[in-house]
């Protein structure tokens, strides 16, 4: 107990020395708000806290990591060698989410997600959202996410974005913001259901003494939603896979999980082929056609015959056999530029104009550099805000400008007078902490939220949990698992 | 299932299998080694790495065969294919590539099996921990083989895994029998000079079989029996008569109507080769004879990669 409050308390004392105004420095914390008292959602996990022991928890924290490695929940790095299996680091104080907050949540990503598909849709037939001069027509045709290839294309049963990861970041009690909507190929699940499965095997009677709503059904869930977008020429249990690029892939954890979980096989391009005009898998009896492929290949790799030539992760021919429907891609090819970070300062009209209400998340402000205000504006500011590349993802590529050094800002300048296009830019936001549980005990640090969101026809189902991404460095705002953040449980009450 | 995946499966199982058997083959030679009656030191190394089939490699990375490069050799040389580090880590990395077609218990203990070898045999390992590593390289491998044993369903999955095992198995204990078989030769002496009986142990050792012949025989027992006990006893659960029974047994579970080309060659191996007596293999000359085993085996491994479509 009174280890909480001198936590609280040191919090507080820091804002005060140094001297700066509260209003602005004021970071929202989810167990302590800004006025450090213990917020609702805590209140259980709270309680059982103060009656633990610190050395025991602390045995439990390597316990978890030792749990990690011997499932094998490990992230290839990048560029490294083959043996460089890395852990994400975990962190067993969990997120929590009240009931009530987490249903404005899911209606506001809910809304969102059906406007995404609508835009979809639109963009590659009609474009009535440019004839209507809500979008320019050079954001749509200029962009090197859209694909041509999609264009008068009636994906199955009429969706594009079969799985989304919301990204969304929190900077006071009712302000949530979404940060990114990815569309593509979100990667993560795994660690929104390890994460969770370890707690449950670690601390079972924090689930007997808190109301948690699960995320367990998610694989199950996942399979019943592709089964549902099956395309027509399906058998009546629709055939499903997952295409991944392989064992040397940094999220094949991730892929060899899902298919495991929802019963379904892990394919590579050189398993596939078409054959009488079906995406068939080579088995040991011979070819079997395949009705759904979650494929974990970007686009550009997916059809040696229709994009990138050197592709061998792909399938020649799917894109033909995808286009005379038969077969179903989840996502949808071309589904990234509505994960554009240009198109994304679009998506309140987007919203809108789609689904005819207000947006009920609110987007980040952001300045699209290719317009010559926007860019004068960034230009002068760069030390208050963060940029991004356009097309860039996973930390990589960005500039935060309160903690950068005036060298890299003014390599930055260089990189945005020269191709303005290709950046926007944003206020730096200052994210909401979850304490983390380190040596010294307890310590604010900056977490997002990423929750996942599954569609078929007539159904956006999104799962009461997600991912909660933290930055373990001291003050550090970025999260990437890349870029050395680690992950937490995330827990939606039930209220 | 996926070609891919029985290819990665029948592997999975074939590099565990040589992983324990080159296990074996060391612990074997080191006790030769410290029994002092071998002739001397390196002829007896340069047989156990002909047993494991690397004395070509070996000779290419070593100017001469020292029982300290031997053993490191066969225990963590990355550039020994059939080095137990080799093999566990092949192991593990096909486990992954069928990750969703094992079991979570079978894929924890290779990832175990994996996190003791790296733990054990990163660096290296010196004269006096050597029998303790090996004995948890063994312990490891056999983890993984009750776990696939006690939590794997009997179907076609499991059938890859058992045909990978015996194969290599097979392939392993005729190599053994082969790389000795001068001191198998029948001799004018009915009982073995004490050279013979220290060559006849390490081979019975090397198969883990010297409980098991001697339950059978007693004090006595000399070449003849013992190649009859590795070839032709069908208890005898690394007798090749036994794996090749086990082979196709498997084969038959995932081709009951019988048409596959494997099958066949199966069979064949078995009427030509393991229905006749002992007296049959000598006539026939025991290296000669155990030449076109090897080499039928080795047909065996092909045609299965085609019948089922590993590659294509």
């Amino acid at each position: 107990m009174s280890r909480w409050r001198r936590f609280a308390a040191s919090r507080l004392l820091r804002g005060r020395e140094t001297g700066v105004r509260m209003s602005e420095t004021e970071i929202f914390d989810e167990m302590w708000g800004t006025d450090a008292r213990l917020r609702a959602p805590y209140s259980g996990f709270h309680d059982w806290f103060g009656r633990e022991d610190p050395k025991r928890l602390r045995a439990k924290q390597r316990e978890a990591e030792e749990l990690f490695r011997l499932t094998g929940i490990t992230f290839n790095v990048y560029g490294k060698a083959e043996a460089e299996e890395r852990l994400i680091p975990f962190d067993i104080i969990p997120r929590i989410i009240s009931g009530t907050e987490w249903a404005r949540l899911s209606r506001g990503i809910e809304q969102r997600v059906r406007a995404i598909n609508a835009f979809l849709h639109d963009i590659y037939h009609k474009q009535e959202i440019v004839k209507a001069g809500r979008i320019p027509e050079e954001m749509i045709r200029r962009n090197d996410a859209f694909l041509p290839h999609m264009i008068g294309v009636e994906p199955p049963g009429g969706v594009y974005t079969h799985i989304v990861g919301v990204d969304l970041v929190r900077t006071g009690p009712g302000e949530f913001f979404v940060l990114e909507d990815n569309a593509r190929t979100p990667s993560g699940v795994s660690y929104m259901l390890e994460n969770r499965e370890t707690m449950l095997r670690m601390f079972p009677e924090l689930f007997s003494q808190n109301r948690v709503r699960p995320v367990q059904t998610y694989p199950f869930d996942l399979r019943r939603s592709l089964a549902a977008c099956a395309p027509g020429c399906a058998a009546s249990d629709p055939v499903v896979a997952v295409l991944t690029p392989g064992i040397y892939n940094s999220a094949y954890f991730e892929h060899a999980f899902l298919a495991d979980q929802m019963g379904v096989e892990l394919v590579e391009g050189h398993d596939l082929r078409v054959v009488d005009g079906r995406v068939a898998m080579r088995t040991t009896k011979g070819y079997k056609p395949i009705d759904v492929l979650y494929r974990r290949v970007d686009d550009d790799f997916l059809d040696p015959l229709n994009f990138n030539p050197d592709s061998t992760l792909g399938v020649p021919g799917i894109m033909d056999v995808y286009r005379a429907g038969g077969i179903t891609i989840a996502n949808a090819p071309g589904t990234g530029i509505a994960d554009d970070k240009a198109i994304y300062s679009y998506m309140p009209e987007i919203v809108e104009f789609y689904t005819g209400e207000r947006p009920i998340l609110q987007n980040v402000q952001t300045w699209r550099c290719s317009e010559a205000d926007a860019l004068a504006y960034v230009l002068d500011n760069l030390a208050d805000l963060v940029v991004k590349e356009v097309h860039g993802s996973g930390g990589y590529g960005m500039l935060i400008g309160p903690t950068a050094s005036r060298k890299d800002i003014a390599a930055f300048r260089r990189k945005l007078k020269a191709r303005p296009g290709n950046y926007i830019a944003q206020p730096t936001l200052s994210l909401s902490t979850v304490p983390i549980f380190s040596r010294a005990g307890l310590t604010p640090r900056h977490v997002d939220l990423r929750p996942y969101v599954l569609v078929s026809p007539g159904n956006i189902n999104v799962t009461p949990g997600g991912l909660t991404r933290v930055a373990l460095k001291k003050g550090s705002l970025v999260v990437n698992s890349s870029q050395g953040g680690g992950t937490k449980d995330t827990w939606v009450l039930e209220d | 299932m996926l070609g891919k995946t029985a290819n990665g499966l029948f592997w999975m199982s074939r590099y565990l299998e040589r992983a324990e058997n080159t296990a074996r083959l060391i612990e074997t030679g080191q006790r030769i080694a410290l029994t002092r009656l071998g002739d001397d030191d390196a002829r007896e190394w340069a047989s156990i790495l002909q047993s494991a089939g690397s004395y070509p490699d070996f000779m290419n990375a070593h100017e001469e065969v020292t029982k300290e490069a031997a053993i490191n050799w066969m225990l963590r040389d990355r550039d020994n294919p059939s080095s137990i580090r080799t093999c566990i880590e092949a192991a593990r990395q096909n486990a992954r590539l069928v990750r969703t077609a094992i079991t979570g218990e079978a894929w924890e203990a290779i990832n175990a099996a994996y996190m003791s070898a790296n733990a054990s045999i990163a660096r290296k390992v010196a004269e006096r921990d050597l029998t303790e590593v090996l004995q948890r390289m063994r312990q490891a491998t056999a983890l993984v083989r009750g776990m696939i044993l006690g939590t794997m369903m009997r179907n076609e999955i499991f059938d890859f895994l058992r045909i990978g095992t015996f194969l290599e198995r097979a392939d392993y204990t005729a190599r053994i029998i082969d790389v000795k078989y001068y001191v198998l030769l029948p001799s004018i002496n009915a009982v073995g000079t004490m050279i013979d009986n220290v060559h006849w142990e390490s081979i019975l050792r090397a198969v883990s079989g010297r409980g098991g012949f001697r339950m059978e025989y007693g004090a006595g027992g000399g070449p003849r029996e013992i190649v009859h006990f590795l070839v032709l006893d069908k208890r005898m659960p690394r007798s090749l008569a036994f794996c090749v029974s086990k082979i196709e047994d498997n084969l038959r579970y995932l081709d009951p109507e019988g048409r596959s080309p494997t099958l066949r060659m199966v069979r064949d191996l078995k009427t030509q080769y393991l229905s006749h007596d002992v007296s049959a293999i000598f006539d026939y000359g025991l290296h000669e004879f155990i030449q076109s085993v090897l080499s039928a085996l080795g047909d065996v491994a092909a045609q299965i990669e085609r019948d089922f479509r590993f590659y294509e």
